[in-house]
């Protein structure tokens, strides 16, 4: 489904991302984590094609989503939802407007009517545990976690195939954190969305994946099944996950 | 030089995004509301600005040009100098300052603000192309706008400085108008309007590109709209000597 090939990618001089490859099968929740700064967000950006990478492609259902360029970029484009890290939802929106805007912005040839996109904004949020009276309400009216929440609505909402997440639970309580994971592991059994989350989030990551990978300093220190990744003696990996494990 | 490099590389990048933007500006789907709202944001929400600017232009030239013109016992020539002025200069300058300082602005910082907090980023990853649905928008209501306040400008200087004139200064009415309709030509309010489509294309282009490129948190958006803003009045000064130059010579 997702192919990452040797993705190599600069800001200046800073040499963000040093030959990273993996592959994310169809249907699976494929976890990125790694420290602040290590590049997993820019790694994700790439995925959907916010960025360009220096050298490397990334492919995306066969398609070599790095080497598109406006329409067909955007069209391509139909097959993701992407949750922000900040939630990135529109300020001059209400919620109802923002969890409604793929509905009625991506199918412009076959607009749903007015009752269909109610209907299905509805839907997502009681999927996201949020009733009808936030509809009207702002961005800037709402809670860090119901943020999230609104965001995750959004990226639902037009069933893509693919759900990117960008830190979902950062900066959430404990309740909240484990409710985003549930959602995530809904989005896979039930409704066969493939997934990405780029998370430092230890325990959200074991209790969500299928496959994992460890990003330390532009490359993956380890891959494969959280159980290997728990088992691998890369150093980095062993500091990294001890901070939680020793917890345990 | 590496300023010299950097100014230069940003000025092509502009460059590119504008060409772009004609690009996405002639695509379906064509937001007709979008822009209705950006023309009633620029144009309807800067008109008392425009106004006031207008009406205290007018009044305070037409009191200038009766001192000036007293002394050669011409004073009825005070309302044909005011609205050949307001139309061909006053008018399209002061109104692109004006709305540049209300609307570029605005302009300029809720782009920034969109793109710091990844707004942008999440239009993109909908698979709505955000020069098309934010940018274009504002361009076609600024180029739209402009000549209509640059209008609206006119008529509200030329009130002033009739009020000035002939109500104050005590010029007969029959010479005041009389010398504004032999002075005047249709040819130069359409010079002014003229020069207002291309400020508009110019201001909306300098302060979307640099609200589009902010980059570096709350700090970012701020110097970036005070680019926009210093950038777009200087672009604004000089296409209007250019225009003006090309238009009459020396």
């Amino acid at each position: 489904m997702i192919e990452v090939e040797d993705l190599w990618k600069s800001f200046g001089t800073n040499q963000v991302l040093k030959g990273i490859t993996l592959s994310i099968p169809k249907g699976q929740t494929y976890v990125v984590l790694g420290g602040s700064g290590s590049g997993k967000t820019v790694l994700m950006k790439h995925v959907i094609g916010l960025f360009k990478p220096d050298r490397g492609l990334v492919r995306v259902n066969g398609v070599e989503i790095s080497r598109l360029d406006g329409k067909p970029l955007t069209d391509a484009r139909q097959l993701f939802g992407m949750v922000f890290q900040g939630a990135a939802l529109f300020d001059s929106m209400t919620v109802f407007e923002n969890v409604a805007f793929p509905l009625t912005e991506k199918g412009w040839r076959d607009r749903k009517s007015p009752d269909e996109i109610r209907a299905r904004v509805v839907e997502k949020l009681e999927v996201v545990d949020l009733g009808e009276e936030v509809l009207n309400r702002w961005p800037s009216e709402l809670s860090g976690g119901m943020r999230k929440r609104v965001a995750l609505a959004r990226a639902l909402v037009s069933d893509p195939q693919v759900v990117l997440y960008d830190e979902p639970t950062t900066g959430l309580d404990p309740i909240t954190t484990d409710y985003v994971d549930q959602m995530i592991l809904h989005a896979k059994q039930k409704l066969q969305i493939t997934s990405m989350v780029i998370s430092h989030d230890i325990a959200s990551a074991f209790k969500v994946a299928d496959r994992m990978a460890v990003l330390y300093d532009g490359h993956l220190a380890a891959e494969g099944t959280p159980e290997e990744v728990r088992r691998s003696t890369d150093p980095f990996v062993q500091r990294f996950l001890s901070t939680w494990f020793a917890k345990q | 030089m590496r300023r010299l490099q950097a100014a230069l590389e940003d000025f092509g990048r502009m460059i590119l995004f504008a060409l772009e933007v004609v690009a996405w500006a002639v695509r379906p789907p064509f937001r007709l509301e979008l822009v209705v709202a950006q023309m009633a944001f620029i144009g309807v929400g800067s008109a008392f600005i425009v106004g006031a600017t207008g009406l205290s232009a007018g009044m305070v030239f037409a009191l200038q040009m009766n001192y000036a013109l007293k002394q050669f016992a011409a004073e009825g020539y005070v309302g044909g100098s005011v609205a050949f002025s307001l139309a061909r200069e006053l008018s399209p300058v002061f109104t692109a300052l004006m709305v540049t300082g209300r609307a570029g602005s605005a302009i300029a910082t809720e782009l920034g603000t969109m793109r710091v907090t990844e707004q942008i980023d999440a239009m993109e990853s909908m698979a709505v192309n955000p020069i098309q649905y934010l940018v274009v928008p504002r361009i076609i209501a600024a180029i739209v706008m402009f000549p209509l306040l640059t209008m609206l400008f006119n008529v509200i200087g030329y009130a002033g400085g009739f009020v000035m004139g002939v109500y104050v200064a005590r010029i007969p009415i029959g010479p005041f108008l009389e010398h504004t309709r032999e002075f005047m030509d249709p040819a130069d309010i359409l010079h002014g309007l003229y020069k207002a489509v291309v400020f508009g294309a110019i201001v909306s282009v300098i302060t979307t590109w640099r609200g589009y490129a902010a980059a570096g948190g709350a700090k970012g958006v701020g110097e970036g709209t005070t680019r926009a803003v210093v950038m777009s009045s200087i672009a604004v000064l000089l296409a209007d000597y250019v225009i003006t130059f090309i238009s009459v010579g020396t």
